[in-house]
């Protein structure tokens, strides 16, 4: 694997080499990724899929009198980059002129962060079927049913210019994801890490299986304002559209919920948030999509926004300094904070439950969607062992509600917070989060199930 | 292409595959977005490579590589039969397709223009003179507009004898007006939200859009929602324009009726579907004028869902999903097929890549067109609120209770149109919205929608769908629950 891994390394190289080589355009960046990913997915108890994929991309961007341009292939032969050279630096010629661009960056110096491990890279597809078939046993030997993935994979990517920027990255990952199933509950747990000795496929669908067991003949209870406890991910989920308001660009478009809230309270005390690619739950290169170095931020200092992150050109059209959160040019969007930590507190999910006398506790949310981009009022479902809690316990499993919320008011809400984890959702990517307890969260309507 | 997919079947089957089939698929795509007077993205890309689908010891397995030469193909067929063995090792019963012909075509979806072949300039020259006409008017504090075109260039295989060359053309383009003002940010888009109108056509699909000539309209209409009326909290009669309804079908009719999510092949993600198999052509799914067919023939229209073949080699084919309201049909695959005892397959598979594992897919799933012309449906209307172009939707993970909201609206009172209505939303059950549906509007306002980013499955795949609607009624519908305190 060793040998494979930097002739890997040096195949990347020597194309990063020869497209700068080809090139003749005024400036040219090339971006590289290889990857090799693997997916093993179960349901009904059984596996169902199981897929494997090697994969490269390499990305061309030209810069000729002023214009940019990107293109893109997954052929690495001498043929293929050179057209793919002349493709970018051929749609560039025949663009207007691009505003603000600057020149390519030199080469940068970069905190060093690990995030491959050989462990996770080396997982072979029996690995994940026999993980894979002790879950569905435990589920067979529980009369429940059991369905989810087993990931595994590892990627190497170089960024590198004509100015001399050369900047490497390489990570691995892994990710198991369950959900067991009853006749009319369902449970459901995930995790990921780089590192897949992090992971325990089996305790996650213990955890899985006891939601559902708890939430057996689910009730139906009237919507309205609850007092709510959001597990980690469903914290996750809703947070996670809140990512993009903290870019330069969307405040100067004004399509960012901050426009004219920028230092102004909107949560509370105990919300501070901080973008960070080096915290060690995170995951993540130490560059942005410029190679650019990525800053620590603090986003949000005790209920006040604070600061916000910036790519190269809109720092300089907003007189800040580039933040190391741009993505790859040439692009509309700009940038944005990738790697969220909320700061935490004390209280685990079992302390939020006996300090209530009436909630729901949720274990997963669904289809999240913006309703109101400003007031960032966000829809979506429960799913997946949803509680009502009465009296400092657990009265049983409810029907699923659907939630009509402003994230901002939301935060302003928060009683107490659980330690930060590394959280995984379905609608964001991962970040550190705490479980929240939150008053008069608004679940406007109730589903069948 | 030919070479490669032969070695993929040969070496497969040495390896221990019972079956094998082979996809290599070459896609092209050129991604064009402009915004406040500037080009945003300007980008082209290409991807060529193999995916290999096998079943061995009675065990799916797939893998896939961009290494097409020899030795990076046998290494690819070797690891997915490898991997079917490793899948033997938690499978509960053998798998089984349904029997299918085999097939030898090649099959080229129609178009006039090749978009590739379009000056990248007048392109951008298109979009940034609806940019222009947005920005004219005053309060419009962000303008839009995006073009996107993609060549699929794929070749199956199989071991019972297959061999199929498709190439299938892409186009799409739209443009969105947004203002922001006091508290709020309003947002207009043109021919649909989010990225406009897409079909399996050309360029003459750009021209025939007239983005410049709706621009001033949708940007005028984006700044007056700041002073329009809130939509109001209730039970209404609401009328959908047939985007909206588009939209509708695909997330209530066409995401329930995938038979690999009725068989609980997506519950961990997706979800699961209230259409339980026991309710085939038994469940009163819409009203008696509800009539629903999932069609992938051109003859239903060059749709995101239309192609010749599916990628498990089945020929396209149109299958009637709601007829007179009952439930008739599944989205089914060889494998589902089989395992609810129907004869064939649907023809219904699709993958986004080479790289991907095909599954079921909507083709084009679309209501049939009503009676109704559209001013009568107004004239014949009371009081109701027309809501038109999608802002948000969310269904839960059964597809029973959903809430959407659209863009705009406007109040119909005394079989007229009246003010306009910011803010709109509706939500409801599923088969209780379908069931009262009372008027569909005829073929002359009937469009071909096109849904380009439905994702489903691990690892999420995005694939293009096609929705023919025209406006309809709905009678007794909850709305405004969305802005409710």
């Amino acid at each position: 694997m060793a040998d494979t891994h930097k002739q890997l390394a040096k195949e990347i190289e020597r194309i990063a080499e020869l497209v700068l080589r080809l090139s003749r355009a005024d400036e040219t960046e090339v971006d590289i990724t290889a990857a090799t990913d693997a997916l093993t997915r179960f349901a009904n108890n059984t596996i169902h899929q199981n897929v494997a994929e090697r994969t490269i991309s390499i990305s061309v961007r030209a810069v000729t009198d002023g214009r940019t341009a990107r293109a893109s292939t997954n052929k690495s032969d001498d043929d293929s980059l050179c057209r793919a050279v002349e493709s970018a630096v051929s749609l560039a010629r025949n663009e207007p002129k691009t505003p603000g661009l600057l020149p390519m960056l030199e080469q940068q110096k970069y905190q060093k962060v690990s995030r491959f491990f050989a462990a996770t890279a080396q997982t072979t597809p029996r690995d994940r079927a026999r993980a894979v078939a002790k879950v569905c046993k435990m589920a067979e030997k529980n009369r429940q049913t059991a369905a989810g993935i087993y990931v595994s994979g590892s990627s190497q990517s170089l960024l590198a210019n004509s100015r001399g920027l050369f900047a490497r990255y390489e990570q691995t990952r892994s990710e198991f994801s369950v959900t067991v199933l009853e006749e009319n509950s369902s449970g459901w747990a995930k995790s990921n890490s780089p590192d897949i000795r992090a992971i325990d496929p089996l305790a996650l669908a213990e955890s899985a299986s006891r939601k559902a067991a708890e939430s057996r003949q689910p009730r139906e209870i009237p919507p309205g304002r609850y007092t709510a406890i959001l597990s980690p991910s469903a914290v996750l989920d809703l947070v996670g559209f809140l990512f993009y308001d903290f870019a330069g660009t969307a405040v100067l478009d004004k399509r960012s919920c901050l426009n004219g809230r920028i230092g102004k309270k909107i949560f509370g005390d105990n919300i501070t948030i901080w973008d960070d690619a080096y915290h060690p739950l995170q995951s993540g290169p130490a560059f942005d999509g410029e190679g650019v170095p990525r800053q620590k931020v603090l986003l949000v200092d005790r209920g006040v926004p604070k600061n916000l992150v910036y790519a190269r050109s809109t720092a300089k059209k907003m007189k800040a300094k580039p933040t190391g959160h741009g993505f790859s040019l040439p692009n509309e969007y700009g940038e944005a904070p990738m790697n969220l930590v909320f700061a935490g507190g004390d209280k685990s999910i079992d302390e939020m439950v006996r300090s209530t006398d009436r909630g729901i506790l949720v274990t997963r949310l669904w289809y999240i969607r913006e309703v109101d981009p400003y007031e960032k009022i966000l829809t979506g479902m429960t799913r997946d062992g949803t509680f009502l809690i009465e009296n400092g316990g657990i009265a049983g499993g409810i029907r699923n509600f659907r939630f009509n919320q402003s994230i901002i008011e939301m935060l302003a809400n928060v009683e107490a917070l659980g330690p930060a984890v590394r959280a995984a959702g379905e609608e964001s990517f991962e970040m550190v989060v705490p479980a929240m307890k939150i008053r008069d969260f608004h679940f406007s309507e109730v589903t069948k199930f | 292409m030919r070479d490669w997919a032969a070695s993929a079947l040969e070496t497969a089957k040495r390896r221990g595959a019972r079956y094998a089939d082979a996809r290599v698929m070459d896609i092209r795509s050129r991604e064009i977005s402009t915004k406040n007077g500037e080009v945003g993205t300007l980008a082209e890309s290409e991807s060529l490579g193999i995916g290999i689908r096998v079943i061995a010891e009675g065990a799916w397995g797939f893998s896939s590589t961009d290494r097409l030469m020899r030795e990076g193909i046998d290494a690819c067929a070797a690891e997915a039969v490898a991997i079917a063995k490793a899948s033997a090792l938690a499978k509960r019963e053998n798998v089984s397709l349904a029997p299918e012909k085999s097939y030898v075509d090649t099959w080229q979806n129609p178009f006039l223009k090749d978009p590739f072949r379009i000056p990248v300039e007048s392109q951008i020259a298109l979009l940034l003179a609806a940019d222009k006409e947005m920005r004219r008017v005053k309060g419009i504090t962000l303008a839009e507009g995006s073009m996107s075109f993609r060549r699929i260039e794929q070749l199956f295989v199989s071991s019972i004898g297959s061999s199929i060359h498709q190439i299938k053309m892409q186009s799409g383009a739209g443009i969105v007006a947004t203002s922001f003002a006091g508290s709020e940010i309003q947002k207009r888009s043109y021919p649909n939200s989010f990225g406009g109108q897409h079909m399996l056509q050309g360029y003459e699909l750009i021209e025939s859009l007239d983005l410049v000539g709706n621009a001033q309209r949708i940007a005028e209409e984006c700044v007056a929602l700041h002073s329009a009326a809130q939509c109001p909290e209730g039970r209404k009669t609401i009328i959908l324009g047939s985007s909206q309804l588009g939209l509708q079908i695909h997330e209530s009719i066409g995401h329930p009726i995938e038979l690999d999510r009725v068989l609980g092949m997506e519950a961990n993600f997706a979800g699961m579907s209230f259409l339980t198999t026991e309710k085939l052509r038994k469940l009163k799914y819409g009203s008696d004028i509800v009539n629903v067919v999932a069609d992938a023939r051109l003859e239903h229209g060059p749709g995101l869902g239309t192609f010749a073949y599916d990628d498990e080699g089945v020929p396209a084919q149109c299958t009637p999903i709601i007829t007179n309201g009952l439930f008739t049909g599944y989205l089914t695959s060889r494998e589902t097929a089989a395992a609810v005892g129907e004869k064939r397959s649907g023809g219904t598979v699709r993958c986004e890549s080479w790289n991907r594992l095909p599954m079921i897919r909507m083709t084009n799933v679309s209501i049939n067109p009503g009676a109704w012309e559209y001013d009568d449906l107004i004239a014949d209307t009371d009081d109701a609120i027309l809501m038109e172009t999608n802002r948000s939707w969310s269904i839960d993970d059964k597809r029973y209770h959903f809430q959407f909201s659209t863009e705009i609206g406007w109040e119909i009172k005394g079989g007229k149109v009246g003010r306009m209505i910011k803010n709109p939303s509706y939500s409801g059950i599923t088969t209780e919205f379908w069931n009262s549906c009372d008027a569909i509007c005829s073929r002359g306002h009937w469009t071909l929608w096109g849904t380009p980013n439905c994702g489903k499955g691990q690892p999420q795949q995005t694939m293009g769908t096609g929705h023919g609607a025209s406006p309809a009624r709905f009678r007794d519908v909850r709305v405004g629950v969305a802005f409710s305190k």
